[in-house]
């Protein structure tokens, strides 16, 4: 089994001069990025700016075509179980199976991630995302938001120390919204390294800790929270992106 | 049990279970086989010394484009449900991956096999169902549902995908295919699979299991 790096090791995700192409086009241009441990980072940017792509080479879902990323110390070139073990990925597909119920999709993860105990932990994610009353309905029948709060616990069903999420509030009512935010800030289980894209400003400022913001493929800003109010976040946004929010 | 083996069981019985309500991947290869069977008794009516020379190339061919019909679907559901990048997120060797689903794969087939060869033999008239035509089913089998495994795995991400999987199966299979209908025709002349026919499959059978298996991360990522 491959080691962590140690030098690395402190920070949940660190990313350096990654860059993604696709045939001429290039989606990502040298992005470097570090996340500590139990740090919430949200990544602003218009559409077609690379933060699906972003998240996806982050998920090992892509491969950077330069470049190189780490989560909790592991490569993931030269240890890509390892780093796949650690993360947990919500994103606009729910990787759900439409003819298995919401229980059987999420026991069916939790067998390719060899959770111990995998009955009880699905029944308490079940009860904490509010399925548990139509855990055997299958998932196709379940409407969107309550396809994306399974989504959520399948992200979540092997504990993972890193959760992506991409847009993950397609969907969701405001109460849900609420859950999402309860998750996101560690209220609702124990708090972990969270990377979150969305488009809404208020939203990237009230859960995470740091926004950046990503425009034609590159980071091209970043701030703590604490730091930035709407106003000053819109205006940084709008002068770096080209576009309004 | 180790953890490779439950993910391999998990992904079997996964692929059991979404086939047993969507019904649309066993019901379209069992429908298609005993269709093309019918269809060819009664258009090329062959009698005698014939229906035993022409009679395994038919089997053959019947199992071939059943099981094509069947492989297709196997990753174009999971790539248009969406479904594949939840498999690949997961912390799960390719190799893994790759065995689970030739053996749901291989699965299916059988249970088509097991309707095709019963019905070629009542309209054929021709001995199939004996242990040595059912060994030389399976290892044919084999060979065709690891290649085809492969190559709808590499299809999938393809916007031809339907057209991309015979392109790529048919002319790499024609060794077992070969192999298969050699075989199947001594066996049912009653002179044994082989040699060559029997090693042949085998060897392939081998050969194809080791490249695939070792080229399946290749086909499947990105």
């Amino acid at each position: 089994m491959a080691e962590p790096q140690h030098a690395a090791a402190d920070l949940a995700v660190e990313t350096s001069g990654v860059c993604k192409q696709f045939g001429p086009h290039t989606a990502l241009e040298q992005v470097n990025l570090a996340l500590a441990r139990e740090e919430r980072l949200a990544i602003l940017g218009p559409n077609g700016a690379g933060k699906t792509t972003l998240i996806a080479v982050l998920a090992t879902l892509l491969r950077p075509s330069a470049g190189a990323l780490r989560v909790m110390g592991y490569d993931s070139a030269d240890a890509p179980a390892e780093v796949r073990r650690r993360i947990g990925l919500a994103a606009h597909q729910t990787y759900l199976y439409p003819e298995l119920s919401a229980r059987e999709n999420l026991l069916f993860y939790g067998r390719l991630y060899g959770v111990a105990g995998l009955e009880g932990r699905v029944d308490e994610l079940l009860h904490l995302v509010d399925i548990y009353p139509r855990r055997h309905e299958q998932s196709g029948r379940l409407s969107r938001g309550m396809q994306q709060r399974v989504a959520l616990a399948r992200a979540l069903v092997h504990d993972p120390d890193v959760l992506l999420l991409d847009e993950p509030d397609t969907g969701l009512d405001q109460e849900h919204l609420e859950l999402l935010a309860s998750l996101v800030q560690g209220r609702a289980i124990p708090p972990r390294s969270v990377i979150l894209t969305t488009h809404n400003l208020e939203r990237a400022l009230s859960l995470c800790e740091r926004v950046a913001v990503l425009a034609r493929g590159r980071l091209v800003y970043q701030a703590a929270s604490a730091a930035l109010d709407h106003a000053v976040l819109r205006d940084a946004y709008r002068r770096l992106a080209g576009a309004a929010p | 049990m180790s953890l490779a083996l439950r993910q391999v069981l998990a992904v079997v019985r996964k692929d059991l279970l979404v086939e047993s309500r969507a019904r649309d991947l066993l019901l379209s290869m069992l429908i298609f086989a005993a269709l093309s069977l019918i269809i060819f008794n009664l258009a090329l009516d062959l009698r005698g010394a014939v229906v035993r020379e022409v009679g395994p190339g038919l089997l053959w061919l019947t199992i071939a484009f059943a099981a094509m019909l069947g492989m297709g679907r196997a990753f174009v559901r999971e790539h248009e449900r969406g479904t594949l990048g939840g498999l690949l997120l997961a912390p799960i060797d390719r190799g893994t991956l790759f065995i689970g689903k030739l053996l749901a794969n291989l699965l299916f087939l059988f249970v088509m096999e097991a309707v095709a060869l019963p019905l070629f033999a009542m309209l054929f008239n021709l001995p199939v169902l004996t242990p040595l035509v059912l060994l030389i089913t399976a290892l044919g089998t084999l060979g065709f549902a690891t290649l085809g495994t492969l190559f709808s795995a590499m299809a999938a991400h393809s916007r031809a995908r339907e057209a991309l999987l015979p392109l790529l199966l048919l002319p790499t299979t024609v060794p077992v295919l070969i192999g298969a209908v050699k075989a199947t025709s001594n066996a049912i002349a009653g002179i044994g699979g082989g040699p060559p026919w029997l090693g042949l499959l085998l060897a392939f059978d081998v050969i194809f299991l080791t490249l695939s298996y070792l080229l399946f991360a290749h086909a499947i990522e990105e």
